[in-house]
Order: structure tokens, then C-alpha cells, then sequence
């Protein structure tokens, strides 16, 4: 009751002066919704990459070959033999049986070649791997069957298709049990791939893996139709390269060796190579950093935020302070009718606190318009400024913005806190007038 | 100046039916340097019903005596007995509980409070009660009655007459039912017609049996009272009863 009385109280006094008022709300209320707003967007962001770091698996572990530069590559520094760099069948081998704490191992060989069908043809990834390739990457068959033993042991000319592949390759049939042409070679269609969107690359780097023109077939039939010694045309020339594997993955069964068991590998292939021609990555590691950033990220906006509620602060101090010497005669008059100098700190602390509180609700509203008006500006841009929108990165085209509970609640409580901080100097002034002083004051 | 409590006649706290008692109480302003006596061993005071009009000339110390008589001010030296405490030595907030429990005050400009209505100006004094007083509301709705503005509780000071604000100041000053009501020029501010009628309203007041002490330098007004306090340069020059058959008829 008491407690409605000096919120009544508090909004009438501040209704003196409308303008006055809503200006310092709206200190507030901008320092509120971005403290919202900007948390909900790094949200966003960071959610899009963790749950692409999570598609790679926290427990797997990648290592990569690496074009090393030029002059340190380990070929066999003739020209025309061309270089020679990467993962070895034999890396694969080592690691498979000296590393105890490694569950299941896929080697993979990819290469980027053109994939036909008639007159349709697409600018294919080759992606040569063992059966094992598609239940660690999550890749799930839609029609038709996976790569099996028998075709790896067969050297079977058989390929998988990823869904846009096929649907590009054969607009109208039905692609199983046709096929498709590889290089020189006809490979028979046995499966479609259900659709798949985007992840995080496996160099490491978050930029999104496309996954549409992927066709796979048994690592095997790869050796034997293509070989390890491929073509490849770059800037206009061509180079001869030796690679043996693109990638091998690893999964370990328990998370907790992840990070020693990619230590192991990596001693494993320092043994073996001269030089750094492989990557590893952890995506555990890139989900940790992935953490880190957030957090530092976050912290960073809090400051943001923090100063422009800090200047939402001054504003509010600033109109208190003419609102009591404006009324030091109402101080007076109350002071000389009873009231404590504790009374009164508390009657100018309401008005603060309603001031704030009221910025704080309604930038607590306008925070949960974040949403809205991100798609809102989204579709603006597609519609008026399409290639703007083209230029843009793919993480930002997706944003789509979390609203964080927590940053809602703390923006809230902040800005009430910023009003008491903000308001009791004012107050204290109030209460500490010699009331005969302030019952004279014109 | 030696201290004058032993030769004052009625030391120790006063009969219960004096509800104000100042004894010896001196007021000393140091201004620029050197010291201004604005209360010289004043004693003075004022039983249950009394009706007391302090008069003197600027710089008399009559608003110096009011700010005493009204917990705004302590003395430098002397008691002040109020509601049989020695509100002399009170701190600040002790203060404050005594002015808003056991007085009402009227000014010569009114001094509503402008944001509030008639009703909620009455209750003002009732928000600083503790423990707070039974029955608020209605007590205010009963007072505005009293003073004639039970038409105008919504209305806002700047929507009322100069007298209509002095009657809702009036009311707000009998919410918390007083010990004494302390007016300072109450119609300093009114034509002759309407401070008639605030002093009869005031008149009334004080034979339901309400004590009033009501600084005035309008001999007209103060002959309303039945004593007249004439203070000059911060002594009590004369205390003269006014003859009942002098009142002017009226009221």
C-alpha cells in the first residue's frame, strides 16, 4: 500500500515535467534495449558457430593435409614428378594401431572434378572414403544404399550422390541405377544423400562447409581409377600432385582424451613427416574458443552497454537535481509537516527509481522487438539492396538473434540499480536542506 | 550572561495543562564575525486553549520565536517543553516526529504542495505519523468539510483563491490533531474580506478549544487573541490579555 502510495507519488511529481522526464527515460530505455539487443546478437552468432563445431563432433579429432610452401615440400623436387605432400596411407595405419584411445578412425580422399550426366554436368567434390565415412559424419541415405565392404573390396565403380548433386544431375529421372561420369570412369548410382545444410569447414576455420556437391565413392575404386597422382590446374598452369589421403578423422570414445590423444597423433606424425605438411583440429578445442570468445565477447558488450547506461545515469542525476532545487519548497513544507530527512531521501530515490524503472521496462519492451526488427532489416536489404545482401557473409544472412534471459533480467536490474546509485546524492541534498531556508525559498 | 535557570520560578517540567513552555531560551546567530542575540532569555507559555498573538517589528525576533515554538530551530540555550518533553535537546529526527505528532502549521503563503489535490494536501502530515493514525482518509474528508471545501477535493492548489488555499492549509494543519497550531501571518497574503473570514474560521477553531499561537503585525488580527506577546530586539516586552468585550462582534 505504502509501497503504491510512493509510486503514485513518484509518477505524478516526474508528470510535472513530461519532457523532462521522458528524455531521461529515454537515457535508459537506449541503454536498456542495447544491452538486450547486442547481447541477443552475439548470442546469435556464437550459437550459429558452436552448433557448427558441434556438427564436426566434440569427440573427433581431424587432421588435414597441408599444401606445405613451395620450396620445403617433401617431393621429390623434380618438376616433372610434380610434389608430393600429405597424410600417407601409412600415417593412417600407424595411427590406427599405436593410438590405443582412438574408437574409429575414417581416411578420406577428396578432389575437386567435374561430375556428368548427359548434358548435365556439375562442378562435382570427389569424395573417396569407407563405409565408416557416413555414420561418423552424420550423413544419413535418403534412397538407395551407403558405400559398402563389398564395393571397397570389389573396387566397385559405384557412387553415392549428395541430395543437390542428384537433384542438379537428374532434374526429372530417377538417379539410382544410373550413372554418372567421373573423369574417364562411369560410376553406377547407388544412393541419394538426404539434404544437409552448411557446417563449419575443416580447416578450421567457421566458415561454412557446403555439402551440395559432394558425390562419394569407395576410397579404393578412387586408387585404382584415379591414383594418388592427380592433376591439378591452378592459376592457369597445371601441377602434378602426389597426395595419398585429403583427411583422416578420428573419433575417441571418450571425451576426456581428446586433447592427449591429439597430442599422440600429432608426435606420431611429427616422427614421420619433415615437414608440417598436416593440420590438426580439435573441434573440442574450436568449441572451447568458440566459449571463450563468447565470453570475452559478451564482456565487451556489457562495457558498451554499462557506459550507456552509465550516461542514462548522469542524465537521470542531472534532472533530479533540478527537480530538488525546483521544489526545495515542497521540501520544506514536508519537512516542517513531519517528514524525516530519511523520509525524503526515500521520496526523491522513488521518483529516480521510477524514472529508471520506467526506461527499464520499456527498453525491456523494445528488447524483445530485436527479433522482429532483425528480419525486418534483413528483408529490406534483400529487396532494395540485393547486392549488398549477396556480399554479405553467411553467418550474418543467418542471423537469427538470441534473446538471452539473463541479459534481460540484468539490463532491468542494472537500470534500477543506475537510478539508486544515480539518485541518492540528489536525495541527500534534498534531506539535508535547513528546512526554515527551504520554506523561504521562492 | 550567567545562567538564569535558578532564578527561573517553574523549573523542572510544566503542569499538565501547559502544552508549550519555553523557559530562559536564548537564540544566538553568529552573522559575519560577530554574534546577533534573536531570542534574549525568553520564557513564555501557552496552556490548553490558549489563543496567543505575538507581535513586534521586523528583526524582533518574533519569526525567531516561531521557528523554536515550531521544532524548526533549537534554542542555543534554555528548554523548550513540549507534550512535557524537552524537545531542546531532541536530534533531527526526533524532531521531525515531534512537529509532524504534536503540531500544525499554517504560513502566510499557504504552502500547498502544487502536484497534490485539496484531499491529498490535507493528508500530507498524516503520511509521516508513526505508527501511522487510524481512519486518514475520512478524518480529511471530514476536515475539508469543516473548512468548506468538500466541492473541491479534487482540485489542485492553483485551481483555488488565495482563501481557499489558507482554508486548505488550515485543515491540513488540524489533520493530526495538534497539540498547538503555530500560524505565521496567516493573512499576510489576503484581502480584508476573506482574512475575516480566515481569522473567524481560526476564532471558531480555538473555542472548540484548540491552542493557537499566530505571529501577526496587524493589531486588528492580533486583537482576535486573548493574549498578545509584543517582543523587541529579542525580549518579551509585554504579555497584555485582551479584554473579551473588545472583541469586535462577528465570527
Amino acid at each position: 500500500m505504502k509501497f503504491l502510495q510512493q509510486l503514485r507519488l513518484g509518477f505524478r511529481s516526474l508528470l510535472l515535467h513530461k519532457l523532462r522526464s521522458a528524455l531521461a527515460v529515454l537515457g535508459i530505455l537506449i541503454g536498456v534495449t542495447a544491452v538486450i539487443w547486442l547481447v541477443a546478437m552475439g548470442e546469435g552468432v556464437s550459437y550459429q558457430a558452436q552448433q557448427q563445431i558441434k556438427d564436426l563432433g566434440a569427440t573427433s579429432i581431424i587432421v588435414r593435409s597441408i599444401k606445405p610452401a613451395e620450396e620445403s615440400s617433401r617431393s621429390d623436387s623434380n618438376a616433372r614428378m610434380g610434389i608430393s605432400y600429405g597424410l600417407l596411407r601409412e600415417d593412417f595405419e600407424r595411427i590406427v594401431t599405436n593410438v590405443p584411445t582412438i574408437g574409429r578412425a575414417v581416411p578420406m580422399r577428396e578432389i575437386s572434378r567435374e561430375v556428368r550426366h548427359r548434358e548435365q554436368f556439375i562442378d562435382g567434390m570427389v569424395i573417396a572414403c569407407t563405409p565408416d565415412y557416413f555414420g561418423m559424419n552424420r550423413l544419413k541415405i535418403a534412397r538407395g544404399r551407403a558405400i559398402s565392404e563389398i564395393d571397397m573390396t570389389s573396387y566397385a565403380n559405384v557412387v553415392v550422390l549428395a541430395h543437390e548433386a542428384a537433384v542438379k544431375l537428374f532434374p526429372i529421372e530417377d538417379p539410382l541405377g544410373r550413372a554418372v561420369q567421373i573423369g574417364q570412369e562411369f560410376y553406377v548410382i547407388i544412393g541419394v544423400a538426404a539434404e544437409r545444410s552448411a557446417a563449419a569447414a575443416i580447416g578450421g576455420s567457421l566458415d561454412a562447409r557446403q555439402y551440395d556437391r559432394d558425390v562419394y565413392i569407395p576410397l579404393t575404386t578412387f586408387r585404382a581409377r584415379i591414383g594418388d597422382r592427380v592433376f591439378t590446374s591452378r592459376a592457369g598452369s597445371f601441377q602434378l600432385e602426389t597426395v595419398e589421403l585429403t583427411q583422416i578423422t578420428a573419433v575417441v570414445d571418450d571425451m576426456k582424451e581428446v586433447d592427449s590423444t591429439a597430442d599422440i597423433i600429432r608426435i606420431l606424425l611429427q616422427r614421420y613427416h619433415k615437414v608440417v605438411d598436416y593440420a590438426i583440429v580439435v573441434p573440442k578445442e574450436l568449441l572451447e574458443q568458440a566459449e571463450t570468445m563468447r565470453a570475452m565477447f559478451n564482456v565487451l558488450l556489457l562495457l558498451i552497454a554499462g557506459i550507456s547506461l552509465l550516461v542514462g545515469g548522469i542524465g537521470i542525476m542531472n534532472i533530479m537535481l533540478a527537480t530538488v532545487t525546483e521544489r526545495t519548497r515542497e521540501i520544506g513544507i514536508r519537512r516542517a509537516l513531519g517528514a524525516t530527512k530519511g523520509e525524503i531521501v526515500q521520496q526523491f530515490l522513488w521518483e529516480t527509481v521510477v524514472l529508471s524503472g520506467t526506461g527499464g521496462l520499456l527498453g525491456v519492451l523494445f528488447g524483445f522487438l530485436c527479433g522482429p526488427t532483425v528480419n525486418a532489416v534483413r528483408f529490406g536489404v534483400r529487396a532494395s539492396l540485393p547486392e549488398v545482401w549477396a556480399a554479405l557473409p553467411p553467418n550474418i544472412r543467418n542471423l537469427e538473434p538470441r534473446l538471452a534471459p539473463w541479459s534481460i533480467i540484468a539490463a532491468f536490474a542494472i537500470s534500477v540499480g543506475v537510478g539508486i546509485v544515480f539518485g541518492i546524492y540528489p536525495a541527500r541534498r534534498a534531506a539535508n536542506m535547513d528546512p526554515i531556508e527551504a520554506l523561504r525559498h521562492e | 550572561m550567567p545562567p538564569k535557570q535558578a532564578l527561573t520560578p517553574n523549573a523542572g517540567p510544566p503542569p499538565r495543562d501547559v502544552v508549550a513552555a519555553i523557559r530562559s531560551v536564548s537564540k544566538v546567530y553568529s552573522l559575519g564575525g560577530h554574534e546577533v542575540k534573536a531570542l534574549d532569555n525568553v520564557s513564555i507559555e501557552f496552556r490548553q486553549g490558549d489563543y496567543v498573538a505575538i507581535m513586534g517589528s521586523s528583526g524582533s525576533g518574533k519569526s525567531t520565536l516561531l521557528n523554536v515554538l515550531g521544532c524548526l530551530d533549537r534554542p542555543t540555550t534554555g528548554q523548550y517543553y513540549l507534550a512535557g518533553q524537552d524537545v531542546a535537546v531532541m536530534d533531527d529526527e526526533t524532531l521531525s516526529r515531534i512537529r509532524g505528532r504534536y503540531l500544525g502549521f499554517i504560513f502566510q503563503s499557504y504552502n500547498l504542495i502544487q502536484q497534490l489535490s485539496v484531499v491529498e494536501n490535507i493528508e500530507v502530515p498524516l503520511s509521516y505519523q508513526r505508527p501511522p493514525m487510524p481512519g486518514g482518509r475520512e478524518r480529511c474528508l471530514k476536515l475539508a468539510e469543516l473548512v468548506g471545501l468538500s466541492k473541491r477535493l479534487g482540485h489542485r492548489p492553483t485551481e483555488l483563491s488565495g482563501g481557499q488555499q489558507q482554508r486548505v492549509a488550515i485543515a491540513r494543519a488540524l489533520v493530526n490533531n495538534p497539540h498547538v497550531i503555530l500560524a505565521d501571518e496567516p493573512t499576510g497574503n489576503l484581502d480584508t474580506a476573506t482574512s475575516h473570514e480566515i481569522m473567524d474560521l481560526l476564532d471558531a477553531l480555538n473555542k472548540a478549544g484548540r491552542t493557537i499561537v499566530m505571529v501577526t503585525h496587524e493589531n486588528d488580527i492580533a486583537e482576535r487573541a486573548r493574549r498578545i506577546v509584543r517582543l523587541r530586539d529579542g525580549r518579551i516586552e509585554s504579555i497584555a490579555e485582551v479584554r473579551r468585550e473588545a472583541l469586535p462582534a462577528g465570527g
